[in-house]
């Protein structure tokens, strides 16, 4: 088994993992980075089980660009749907579109970007091109009744450009909410805003996009990410991403941490009263689940905390 | 996998936190009208960094005294005007604060700041004293078990106990600040009423206390939890006497400040690298990082007088000496490897 642990801090040992799983087995034996289907599937229809009522499944990206999500067909037919839970998958263009209607897709989303510069190094092609492939799929989508959310990364700094005007987020914001998308997910991509720059680049998007279509992204990269949602909530923002155990590092800065944790956004919320229909305990046990098998720690302080012992 | 939580009971949200912050705006006379985002904050925010004695206290390798001077005298040179130096608690107790006298003695003092120490009785205060201390602090706790578990006695018994140290240093002129443990949660009781927190932090800012340091000792609060205690207590305390210790153990800290900075607070304690682990969950963090409270702040626009470069150095090098892994993700995201 190489060096796998004998057993894992968070509750799950191994053992039983390997026996419960024989893919997992497999996957260890042959130490291979990309995750396996059966994983990723497995993953989905835990959180399906959780309350969560939107899971974006995978990605119609090609695997040239992101071997990971190779697998996005077999992931999208290989899940149970649950009911009153809705999988969105990533189509950058018409071909991915297609491909994602193919393999049964109901919802879908675009990835814009608030910078010119990490537009061409990310996806190959100005904003002004982006706009018009998403044009074509959200046209494509409408034809179908399938709703597109529309993303904005960058929208608090960008790791080539700097510094990121509140005025060029909120009309990249308008041009996906103009031409279809019925949400538009707000992304700190590299986690440097604070509530400070939130506020401000929240008041001007406002202007151009109706707050109920609004969702923020935040990345923990350098802790910031509960303090800007909790600003956004206080805006009247009322869709927050997040993922399980905090998946996901930061590319741009290697070892920190990117995308905020699931089950720390839950605490907060449900501390402050609000509903989320989610069951925190069962997220956490996806986190603990996922983690174990990924054999790494958590990014999640909830997590982490209610692993140690009292 | 992403997930997107779409908040069911918005309308309730809004209604029900506006309406908290706006009654507390009134009752503290707050000039915003409501408590939000892009409200009036603080313009300058005083940083009390503890990492010297709360991060190292509950550190497990003992650091050397030499080291512990050192840190010291970077975090005196980052421009935080506060620095907790060190605790004249029995050595039985604690024994990584037992060369208190040393470390006081070594510090090189940097005019303009100011290096205050624990001390739990008259003796640890005539201690502190004798050994060259300014200012000195005391530690109360909202919850009744935590204060016998803690310190081996009532909150009333150890009120007492605070009385003397109170009387010796009006004496001396030693201004004392008082600090109030479990204010958003207790290991052993739970919850803890808002009320039994406000008669604390009273009682001590009635005796003499020149600020109250308001602890979530577990790290269990939220901005919701934060926001009742601290109307409650403002009601019996001035704001400009108190301060927030959010501890980070459920990732909630930097939420709870900015909701406490929200509601006119403007002292915060923090620990340079987020030193000191939370003893009630092992494996779990404690103290927020000195650094990301910084970086938030200054996003924010509030001033502190840190240098965030010099700071950053004072954390690497502890953690160097320490041998782990800082707890501050602007830390982590900084050191490109």
């Amino acid at each position: 088994m190489g060096n796998v642990p004998t057993t894992v801090k968070h509750c799950l040992s191994y053992e039983q993992l390997i026996q419960d799983y024989p893919w997992l087995r497999r996957w260890l034996l042959e130490e291979k980075e990309i995750v396996p289907t059966e994983m990723k599937i497995q993953l989905i229809d835990m959180l399906s089980q959780t309350g969560l009522s939107v899971i974006e499944a995978t990605s119609f990206v090609s695997s040239k660009w992101v071997p990971q999500m190779a697998d996005h067909s077999d992931v999208l037919r290989g899940i149970k749907r649950a009911q009153h839970v809705q999988y969105p998958v990533l189509t950058p263009n018409i071909q991915g579109f297609q491909a994602a209607v193919e393999a049964g897709a109901t919802e879908v989303a675009v990835f814009g970007s608030a910078s010119e510069t990490f537009s061409k190094k990310n996806i190959n092609c100005s904003i002004d091109d982006s706009m018009l492939r998403f044009q074509e799929v959200v046209s494509a989508a409408k034809e179908r009744h399938i709703p597109v959310r529309g993303y904005v990364s960058c929208a608090l700094g960008c790791p080539h450009e700097g510094h990121m005007e509140p005025a060029k987020v909120a009309e990249v914001a308008k041009r996906l909410y103009d031409m279809g998308c019925c949400e538009i997910s707000l992304g700190d991509t590299i986690g440097v805003g604070t509530p400070g720059t939130m506020c401000q680049m929240l008041q001007t998007v406002m202007k151009e996009v109706p707050t109920k279509a609004l969702a923020v992204h935040c990345h923990d990269t350098y802790g910031q990410a509960l303090p800007n949602i909790l600003t956004a909530l206080q805006m009247g923002v009322c869709v927050v991403d997040s993922a399980v155990a905090g998946l996901g590092g930061c590319p741009y800065a290697q070892g920190s941490s990117g995308n905020v944790s699931t089950e720390d956004v839950l605490y907060m919320l449900h501390g402050m009263g609000i509903k989320t229909g989610v069951n925190l305990s069962k997220v956490t046990e996806v986190g603990d689940f996922i983690c174990s098998t990924l054999n790494r720690k958590t990014n999640s302080k909830v997590a982490q905390a209610r692993g140690g012992t009292l | 996998m992403a997930a997107v939580m779409r908040i069911v009971n918005r309308s309730s949200f809004t209604s029900a936190m506006g309406h908290q912050y706006l009654a507390f705006s009134a009752a503290a006379n707050v000039r915003a009208s409501a408590v939000g985002a892009g409200q009036t904050l603080p313009e300058r925010v005083k940083i009390v960094e503890v990492g010297p004695r709360d991060g190292l206290q509950n550190e497990k390798t003992l650091v050397p005294t030499e080291t512990k001077i050192q840190l010291i005298d970077l975090l005196s040179e980052s421009g935080l005007p506060v620095i907790e130096a060190t605790s004249f608690v029995s050595p039985k107790w604690v024994p990584q604060m037992a060369d208190q006298v040393e470390v006081m003695k070594g510090i090189c003092r940097k005019p303009g700041v100011t290096y205050p120490v624990l001390t739990p009785n008259l003796k640890g205060f005539q201690a502190a004293l004798t050994a060259g201390a300014k200012e000195v602090a005391i530690f109360g706790a909202a919850s009744e078990l935590f204060s016998k578990k803690n310190i081996n006695c009532s909150v009333d018994e150890s009120l007492l106990r605070f009385e003397e140290v109170m009387e010796a240093a009006r004496e001396a002129c030693v201004p004392v600040r008082g600090y109030v443990s479990c204010v958003l949660g207790c290991p052993y009781e739970g919850k803890v009423a808002p009320e039994k927190v406000a008669h604390v932090a009273k009682r001590l800012y009635s005796m003499g206390c020149y600020e109250i340091s308001l602890g979530d000792t577990i790290g269990v609060g939220t901005p919701g939890s934060m926001s009742q205690m601290l109307a409650a207590v403002t009601r019996e305390v001035p704001l400009n006497a108190l301060a927030v210790h959010c501890h980070d153990t459920y990732g909630q800290a930097l939420a709870n400040i900015l909701v406490a900075l929200q509601m006119g607070i403007s002292v915060v304690d923090s620990s340079v690298a987020g030193l000191g682990g939370c003893p009630y969950a092992q494996g779990a963090s404690g103290n927020v990082a000195t650094e990301d409270v910084v970086y938030m702040l200054h996003g924010l626009g509030i001033q502190t007088g840190v240098d965030m470069s010099k700071l950053m150095n004072a954390g690497a090098f502890i953690c160097r000496i320490l041998n782990r892994k800082t707890n501050s993700k602007v830390a982590q995201a900084s050191c490109k490897l």
